[in-house]
């Protein structure tokens, strides 16, 4: 008998029929040498090899990176260099799913195993401490309850993505510590997560601690606002999101989780908290999540992100630091040039009727407004352009005194036509459900290089 | 699975555990609470504690658990913290 190649691992389980079959063809191998480590899940250290080798599929062949699963009597016979295998059982019969993919074996290999690679602090929890009021009593929460943070939980949140739970995602404002992949997952799991969303939280995660976004500034202000999170791309619909009815509300687990994700992380890694560095006067509901998907097979425009320059195939998330949302009404438009002037006058009051150019906003519009626009054939730029000449005003109308209100703009500005926002300070989506002529404001903060530039970024795998 | 081990959230910039408060170098001037926690025979040990102490010249006061079953009520904890500077609990039988 011609001697194999070195170094074959046989991955088998007793438990599965092809094993049993391949069994005296395995044990020729053995003997000749062909296998030179053999590993059986039935044992635990079976079970242990097949799991950190990866095995799904029981039989597995392995040779370095090379590997065959299943039996197929020409694949072995290439693959170990030994002809004349199996005399007298079928050609070809599928594997069976290795041991370590059985439900509730997935979670305990995982945390047996798998959680040393976690390097985050184990606390244990006192014998008599609850352990949903144990979260709330170490500080860790938003008001709202978490799910504890255990070490499976987090191995399956970590599957969500390809990075390393040891990669650095970003510097976490106001403490600037290190958000590795593993921080995030765990804050991720008390968010309430699903692995598929880890991906989207990392990138928002990322986007919001970059110095154009000024996380920590906008987590310090008196001012209302707090992240925003609009989604793009095929993950946003992949996972669930929701761009669609009551797209700015709650009940879609992915809109509500991956916010509150993003806001767990800023108050855990970053040290974040309410009366702490975070001074806000009054702040906003959106403070515990506010995170949506754009509409975009009902929309009739291109998507913000493609807009901001990224491909309709990548997923993005767009930060934008905004306030709560408000309502536009306007029932009776049944043309564009009508409706854009609805819409000019809600957006003049965005932070103050007489404050300009200091603050952004995002202006979601609903798809029955969206469809006024689009019949009247208006694309984005061309809202976006009658908007700006709707909304520069005279500044003997904005400076402090005028209108009898004494906030305003200095005399200075006086013989000035000032446009209420910047020209790239007005970011436009489309979200909401089929019925309803109505649209809605996300009020900016401090734009620009003294607060927050919105800030895009592609989620990775 | 086990959910009484969790991974620590935070940017671990804290200890997990609170330090224990440092002993005070002596118990002049200190306000002395005596914690019976409601075992048998707690209350002569204690009695005999205060009697020594109070000889000394220290403020005693003395306090009691409902039960020692259970964790001392949270109002019972809130009254020793704000009135006393020490505590001596009778653990045992």
């Amino acid at each position: 008998m011609t001697p194999a190649a070195d170094g074959i691992v046989a991955v088998v389980w007793e438990g599965c029929p092809t094993c049993q079959l391949v069994a005296p063809v395995i044990e020729q191998l053995v003997a000749s040498g062909a296998i030179s480590v053999l590993h059986r899940e039935e044992t635990d250290s079976g079970l242990e090899a097949s799991y950190r080798l990866g095995v799904d599929t029981v039989p597995t062949l392995i040779r370095g990176s090379e590997r065959i699963v299943g039996w197929s009597r020409d694949a072995w016979e290439k693959f170990t260099a030994v002809p004349g295998l199996g005399v007298g059982i079928p050609d070809y019969r599928p594997g069976c799913g290795s041991r370590t993919q059985e439900p509730g074996v997935v979670d305990e290999l995982a945390e047996r195993f798998g959680a040393e690679m976690l390097t985050a602090r184990r606390v244990v929890l006192a014998p008599l401490e609850d352990e949903m009021e144990a979260l709330f009593d170490r500080g860790w929460t938003d008001g709202l309850p978490v799910v504890p943070p255990t070490a499976a939980r987090v191995m399956r949140m970590l599957a969500g993505t390809t990075r390393a739970p040891d990669e650095v995602v970003a510097v976490v404002p106001p403490d600037l510590v290190d958000a590795t992949v593993e921080k995030v997952a765990i804050n991720a799991v008390m968010a309430g997560c699903k692995p598929e969303y880890l991906p989207i939280v990392l990138a928002a995660v990322e986007a919001a601690c970059t110095d154009s976004f000024n996380g920590h500034g906008l987590l310090a202000t008196t001012y209302f606002s707090g992240p925003v999170v609009i989604v793009n791309g095929p993950l946003a619909r992949a996972v669930g999101m929701n761009g669609g009815g009551n797209a700015l509300g709650q009940g879609n687990r992915a809109n509500a989780t991956i916010g509150r994700a993003l806001q767990l992380v800023i108050r855990n890694v970053g040290g974040g908290k309410p009366g702490g560095v975070d001074r806000a006067t009054l702040g906003n509901p959106g403070k515990y999540s506010f995170c949506f998907a754009e509409d975009e097979d009902g929309s009739p425009w291109e998507s913000l992100s493609v807009e901001r320059g990224f491909s309709p195939e990548a997923t993005t998330v767009t930060l934008f630091a905004g306030e709560g949302p408000r309502g536009i009404v306007d029932q009776l438009s049944r043309t564009p040039e009508s409706l854009a002037r609805s819409l000019a006058a809600g957006l003049q009051s965005v932070a103050h009727p007489k404050l300009v150019l200091g603050f952004d906003a995002v202006l979601v519009v609903s798809p029955e407004h969206a469809r006024v626009f689009a019949e009247g054939g208006w694309d984005k730029a061309r809202l976006r352009k009658e908007l700006f000449e709707l909304l520069t005003r005279p500044g003997a109308e904005l400076i402090r005194g005028a209108g009898g209100i004494t906030e305003g703009l200095p005399e200075a500005f006086k013989d000035a036509a000032l446009p209420k926002f910047r020209p790239d300070g007005l970011l436009i989506v489309h979200a909401g459900g089929r019925a309803g002529l109505f649209s809605s404001i996300i009020g900016g903060w401090v734009n620009g290089e003294t607060g927050s530039q919105p800030v895009t970024m592609e989620v990775k795998a | 699975m086990s959910t009484r081990v969790v991974l620590d959230p935070t940017g671990e910039l804290e200890p997990v555990e609170r330090a224990l408060s440092q002993r005070p170098p002596s118990l002049e001037g200190a306000r002395i609470a005596l914690l019976d926690i409601s075992k048998a025979r707690g209350d002569v040990f204690l009695d005999r504690l205060e009697e020594v102490l109070v000889e000394r010249g220290l403020e005693v006061q003395r306090y009691s658990k409902p039960t020692f079953t259970k964790p001392a009520p949270i109002d019972l904890r809130h009254e020793i913290a704000t009135q006393c500077d020490v505590v001596i609990e009778a653990l045992a039988d």
